[in-house]
């Protein structure tokens, strides 16, 4: 297996992790663009997606752009953005991956807004709760394990996403195996590859601890959106013909 | 081999100095929307789709015939379910880019390799739906079947599979439209289908070229999802006519009142 040698040595070899084309660079541009990016869909989609789910309305919109998500590729928004913005700014990669992030957080908070038991809410509202106070120590706090659900995923697919950028001539993790590609370099490419996928795994890994961390208790729950390949939009828990939804499989 | 081009270093002609020429069109202008790309440049158009086309069909295909016989071994060895979701589910997470990487050393500059890939990304949904259908299958139709003396084969083929069905299909449709999105990264080594005209787009500058890539792929995804479920109506009567639906579905039916949309499928119990 000399290619798996070659990729080992190019990770050790210390000349590869340093410089503006070195893992520790690339990989803190990975983080920039996953972090402003989540930063930028969680500011977008909670707040609409609470409102929503709050009113009861715009289910529809939420699934359908869960579900039109899954059909545009990341990689051709992130050409289309690209060739209009041009490549002297960042934010076709922000853009694109705000717009990826964006459909899961969306219907899994409207989801969950709308999972909380109807009775709870009735009874609230008997003890005369005014919609806020409804809304924030109700519907919220019952709402959280799924609103997080929908954040991790969308965490986890950014994290994944961002890979693509290097496609597009930016910069990231993903721009290693671009640049093994271009140089013909089987051992660069094999070792770009561990880390995203080193990368990927771990940021899901971190997220489920934090999940059960925030839930320990909770009722079982599934990984519901957060199990996809993290560069597409993917199933969301309103969509059951795709993997299972939220209460309908126990974690792990 | 496909050699992968630096692209910030790319000279952008288009940008700096648009050419404005006697003869000009909507190519020399650059311009979103360009009739004539489509004239000019129907070759590459067909060609990238017949590529797209095939490397899809042909990773869902092997996916759903590797995925089958999984759901079923998941199904029948009970220890094994576990590790069998659990493996997909890590594969599922690995990005593309990174996934056909990892499999350059075992195919090489291929479309062996961008096919594997798929494959290895739609096994997750595929197996994961068709064992939440087979398991969703009532338990009265299966009792019922071998009272009647029905093999395990029989039960399998005549009573088990059809109940599966909508699952399955569920998940095969979901899969094929993750792929066909998925398919375009293959573009980074040249077996990307429409994905190569958009990596070939951003190296020109080329606008009409991306559009166009861009919708035929989206297109492509809808066409594929709508003859996927036409097949699955065709192939499921007695849910359009029948009280044998009524049933089967009610069984399944949403206990979630956010989402009581025909598409819902079985929850696996």
């Amino acid at each position: 297996m000399t290619a798996v040698s070659g990729a080992w040595h190019w990770l050790t070899t210390a000349a590869h992790w340093t410089g503006p084309d070195g893992v520790t660079h690339r990989l803190a541009e990975h983080l920039y663009f996953s972090g402003v990016a989540l930063g930028l869909a969680v500011l977008l989609a909670l707040p609409v997606a609470v409102a929503l789910g709050h009113a009861g309305r715009g289910g529809t919109l939420a699934f359908a752009l869960a579900a039109a998500g899954r059909a545009v590729p990341t990689f051709a928004v992130l050409t289309l953005l690209l060739v209009q913005l041009g490549s002297g700014s960042d934010w076709p990669v922000i853009i694109a991956l705000v717009l990826f992030a964006v459909p899961p957080m969306l219907a899994n908070t409207w989801v969950g807004m709308r999972e909380v038991d109807r009775d709870v809410v009735e009874a609230a509202r008997g003890m005369g709760m005014t919609g806020g106070q409804l809304l924030l120590r109700i519907e919220l706090p019952l709402a959280m394990p799924l609103i997080w659900t929908g954040v991790r995923s969308a965490a986890v697919q950014v994290v994944a996403t961002a890979t693509l950028a290097a496609m597009a001539g930016f910069g990231g993790l993903g721009r290693i195996i671009t640049a093994g590609f271009s140089r013909q370099v089987t051992a660069e490419v094999l070792a770009g590859a561990v880390l995203v996928a080193a990368l990927a795994l771990l940021v899901e890994g971190a997220c489920a601890g934090v999940q059960r961390l925030v839930d320990p208790g909770g009722r079982p729950r599934a990984r519901s959106a957060g199990d996809g390949p993290r560069d597409r939009a993917r199933t969301t828990p309103g969509d059951r013909s795709s993997a299972p939804g939220p209460e309908e499989v126990p974690q792990r | 081999m496909a050699e992968y081009p630096e692209l910030l270093e790319f000279p952008r002609f288009w940008q700096s100095r648009p050419l404005r020429q006697p003869g000009r069109s909507c190519l020399t202008e650059n311009s979103w929307i360009c009739g004539k790309y489509l004239r000019v440049y129907r070759q590459e158009l067909t060609g990238s789709l017949v590529q797209h086309l095939w490397i899809t069909a042909t990773a869902v295909a092997i996916g759903l015939v590797v995925a089958l016989p999984l759901a079923l071994l998941a199904r029948r060895v009970r220890s094994l379910a576990g590790p069998v979701l659990a493996v997909t589910t890590v594969l599922y997470t690995i990005p593309s880019l990174a996934m056909f990487s990892l499999l350059l050393p075992f195919w090489g500059i291929s479309a062996a390799l961008v096919v594997t890939g798929l494959v290895l990304y739609s096994l997750t949904i595929l197996v994961r739906n068709t064992l939440a259908g087979l398991r969703a299958v009532p338990a009265e139709a299966v009792e019922s079947a071998k009272a009647l003396g029905y093999g395990p084969g029989r039960l399998l083929c005549t009573v088990e599979l059809p109940l599966a069905l909508p699952a399955v299909m569920a998940g095969l449709r979901l899969a094929t439209v993750s792929t066909v999105a998925l398919t375009t990264v293959g573009a980074i080594i040249g077996y990307g289908g429409l994905g190569n005209l958009l990596l070939d787009g951003i190296n020109r500058d080329f606008k009409a070229q991306v559009l166009a890539a861009t919708v035929l792929c989206v297109l492509l995804a809808l066409a594929a999802d709508a003859a996927l479920a036409v097949v699955q109506w065709l192939l499921t009567p007695w849910v359009r006519r029948g009280r044998v639906a009524v049933r089967v579905r009610r069984r399944r039916g949403p206990r979630n009142p956010a989402s009581g949309s025909g598409k819902r499928q079985a929850a696996p119990s």
